[in-house]
């Protein structure tokens, strides 16, 4: 049990890694409300990715992964439906039964040996070249948070000057989709 | 809270192409209004009688519109927080919205406590900021500042509006969000330029907002659990709080019927006081912090909590791990997020006070029709534990033949003014939970006090803002000395509408609940908690044109109060008590409910992580 000013026995509820999903009007101050809620009640934001999904309607899709107990992720769940922007919102604990996926763009610069072997790897490891010049170029790498990382690992020794990295965005698996679970009051 | 997207929407379809060309067209068959128009147009469709504010720059367009109108009256205070919380004690008293309408920069940022007093307590507030004009936003401008960036976190929503044809329809929707749901205050800053322009009126009925409130099956089917869990129970509580209040008087109506009709005992919060009679024998006094010995125990004994609109607060709960270890608990709340934020509940219903308890009762007729009679047997051994609570006495505290005792002067305060309907402000401080513990409410919206935030200053504004929903009834602002001093200049306000508002201040010459706390907890270091220099309340209330009047004797105190009530004109009221009494029971930081401080040959020590909190 979190916000409290009281010691709360908090080792009962193991704090696990979750993606919150928001769907929000895409309007001016939209995501500064977002983030003002995460740090005014200290929750975590490990990483963000906004974008509109629906031209015509202006709704945007805020994907963010934060970390909590269970507890914690359905107080942010209930605080994020009572902003007037946000429509639904989903949380997905990060398992199974869901996708996620994370885009890395590295740049290489280096000697043109080393930045043969760099370019090999990176095809090696599936990523794309997208742009080359004799002392450089630039590779995209798509996979989940871990798989990044640990891409970025290797390739790193071998010239790595300048890594982009987007937030996760995240998917139910299945026919599914979340439906709207904003303010039903009896 | 709920309001159909389908309006935002739609709304943002229109590409601003669109949006001038049909407006364009509108213009020649339509009347078109000044934005500073539009506004007024709105507050007078939503039937805003008083509004509550301070002119400058930013604004001006908006202060023609008062002169020229005649339904709307301006209330001039003096400090924009005064505004805020005079808006706050109209809202709370009457039940609608409280408005407020200042300047950009320093006016905007004065009314920031108020606004969020207005977020923690839940009251309904419409402020209207001026802004620079729309092309100097961005410059540093003068009496510039990012007004919805400062108030994001304290308000519903807010809108910074960059198209005058966006006024009438914001309007609307301010209204909704702050009164629908659970209450709060909402923001509308309007660039200067904006005022100026034309634009055309939208009035609420061409704007679609969903107000029904929609009923889902599992909070039915839930209510009826916790009925068969209330008929079950023998040793339950009711601990209801702003909730009930918010919901308007048929609520409190509602929940006098249900503890009737149950025979439970109830206590509640702060901010519930008058939800239940004060003497009503069911009812066991405020529970928490300075609650009383047997609501305190009954929370913490008890089998079943039913929480109706009250928020498991840390002035409530105590230490949380401890809190009512062995209830099973029922949690009421219209706010979602309120739920498992602080108390996990073994059963939750999100809902309206007033349609939850009415349905509790239809079902306990139909279904349980002898529940009555029993269920006493059921709840009298619960009872009599309850009564031996009570003789514990935990609000007595020993009279003085010199001395005027605080609680005495409360006590005296509420035996002259219980015949007549008396609303009640306060500020902050010890004097605050001696009026919660002593005044005894008979009836809801007649309590205003600053809760969540704990805003010293508060109470003499409120009461300006009470006295104006409620012109002929008495209203006192019980005050501290050193709180009454932080919005002293409404009171020239309120000598300037002639409202005969009491400011009943209980002079101790310290910030007492700081002193208490110090002596408790701070090893008796009472660092700045003196005021060496304080101003001759009684000529202080001359100066401004009130009158002044000095209790010090118990003796005289009867006369004294009721000369005070005879007076038709702002009276300040400086009760001269003792210096050094503390605020009992407390429960210390830290502590459970059942290890409460009774007063004073009762201290303990005070754990080093109790000290920590707050
Ligand atoms: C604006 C503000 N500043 C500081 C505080 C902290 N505070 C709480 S009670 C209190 C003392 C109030 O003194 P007084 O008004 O004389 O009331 P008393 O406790 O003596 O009855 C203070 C400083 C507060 N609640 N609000
Ligand atoms: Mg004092």
């Amino acid at each position: 049990m979190p916000k409290s000013a009281y010691e709360i026995d908090q080792q009962s509820e193991s704090v696990e890694r979750y993606i919150v999903v928001a769907w929000v009007d895409n309007e001016a101050g939209v995501l500064a409300r977002i983030a003002g809620l995460f740090s005014g009640r200290g929750y975590n934001i490990e990483s963000l990715a906004v974008a509109q999904v629906d031209d015509e309607r202006n709704i945007s899709r805020i994907t963010i992964a934060t970390n909590g107990t269970k507890q914690v992720v359905d107080q942010i769940n209930a605080q994020l439906l009572k902003l007037i922007p946000v429509h639904k919102v989903a949380t997905y604990p990060i398992d199974d039964t869901s996708i996620f996926r994370e885009l890395a763009l590295i740049k290489f610069v280096a000697e043109s040996d080393t930045l043969k072997k760099a370019e090999q790897l990176c095809i090696d490891l599936n990523s794309i070249i997208l742009d080359k010049t004799p002392k450089s170029f630039i590779a995209q790498y798509l996979g989940t948070r871990r798989e990044v990382d640990s891409f970025i690992k290797k390739i790193k020794p071998l010239g790595a000057i300048s890594i982009s990295r987007s937030g996760a965005l995240a998917m139910k698996k299945g026919p599914e989709t979340v439906k709207d679970n904003k303010g039903k009051v009896l | 809270m709920i309001y159909k997207k389908k309006l935002a929407l739609t709304y943002l379809k229109l590409d601003p192409v669109q949006t001038s060309v049909k407006f364009n067209l509108r213009e020649k068959m339509t009347n078109q209004l000044t934005g500073a128009e539009i506004v007024f147009k709105a507050l007078e469709e939503h039937g805003v009688e008083y509004i509550f504010g301070y002119p400058g720059g930013a604004v001006l367009p908006m202060y023609d519109q008062i002169s020229k109108q005649k339904k709307i009256k301006h209330i001039l205070v003096r400090h924009e927080q005064g505004a805020g919380h005079a808006a706050e004690g109209y809202a709370r008293s009457s039940g609608k919205p409280g408005i407020i309408l200042v300047t950009s920069g320093p006016g905007a940022t004065n009314t920031v406590t108020a606004l969020t007093d207005a977020y923690m307590d839940s009251v309904p507030l419409v402020c209207i900021t001026g802004q620079v004009p729309t092309h100097l936003i961005g410059t540093d401008a003068f009496q510039e500042c990012d007004t919805t960036g400062i108030t994001r976190p304290c308000t519903k929503h807010n809108w910074l509006i960059k198209d005058v044809n966006k006024i009438a329809e914001t309007v609307h929707k301010a209204f909704n969000i702050a009164t629908t749901g659970r209450p709060g205050p909402v923001l509308i800053d309007i660039p200067k330029d904006i005022q100026f322009q034309k634009g055309v009126y939208k009035s609420s009925k061409e704007i679609e907002i969903d107000n029904k409130k929609k009923i889902i099956n599992s909070d039915l089917t839930n209510i009826e659990k916790a009925v068969e869990m209330i008929v079950k129970s023998s040793k339950p509580i009711f601990y209801t709080g702003g909730g009930v209040i918010n919901s308007g008087p048929e609520a409190s109506k509602a929940l006098r019927e249900l503890v009737k009709l149950s025979g439970f005992p109830v206590t509640s919060t702060l901010q519930g006081l008058g939800a239940i009679p004060g003497d009503d024998h069911q009812f066991l006094g405020m529970l928490g912090m300075h609650g009383t010995y047997e609501a305190n125990n009954a929370m913490h004994d008890c089998d079943l909590l039913i929480n109706i609109g009250a928020r498991f607060d840390d002035r409530i709960t105590g230490r949380v791990d401890a809190f009512s270890p062995n209830s099973k608990k029922i949690h009421i709340d219209i706010d979602p997020s309120s739920i498992n934020k602080i108390v996990k509940t073994d059963l939750s219903i999100v809902g309206d006070s007033l349609t939850v308890i009415s349905e509790m009762i239809t079902i306990l007729k139909t279904k349980y029709s002898n529940f009555n009679s029993s269920n006493k047997e059921k709840i009298s051994a619960w009872w009599s534990q309850i009564e031996t609570w009570r003789k514990k006495k935990s609000l007595s505290y020993k009279k003085d033949k010199k001395l005027i005792m605080p609680q005495q002067a409360v006590e005296k305060l509420y035996e002259l003014t219980k015949k007549q309907d008396t609303f009640i402000t306060t500020e902050v401080g010890q004097h605050q939970m001696w009026a919660a513990q002593f005044y005894k409410f008979k009836e809801p919206n007649r309590w205003m006090t600053s809760g969540g935030l704990g805003t010293m200053g508060y109470g003499l504004p409120a009461a300006i803002g009470v006295q104006l929903a409620h012109p002929k009834k008495l209203v006192v602002d019980i005050a501290g000395e050193a709180s009454i001093l932080m919005n002293i200049q409404e009171l020239s306000t309120a000598v300037q509408y002639r409202l005969p508002i009491k400011i009943f201040i209980l002079n101790n010459q310290w910030m007492g609940m700081v002193r208490q706390w110090q002596e408790l907890l701070h090893e008796k270091n009472y660092s700045e908690s003196y005021t060496e220099a304080l101003p001759d309340f009684v000529k202080l209330a001359e100066a401004y044109g009130a009158v002044g009047i000095r209790a010090t004797n118990p003796n005289e105190l009867d006369d004294k109060i009721e000369e005070m009530m005879k007076i038709n004109k702002p009276v300040i009221f400086d009760c001269v008590v003792k210096k050094d009494e503390n605020c009992f029971p407390m429960i210390p930081s830290g502590k459970p409910h059942n290890e409460m401080i009774l007063g004073p040959d009762d201290e303990e020590e005070i754990s080093e992580e109790g000290k920590v909190l707050v």
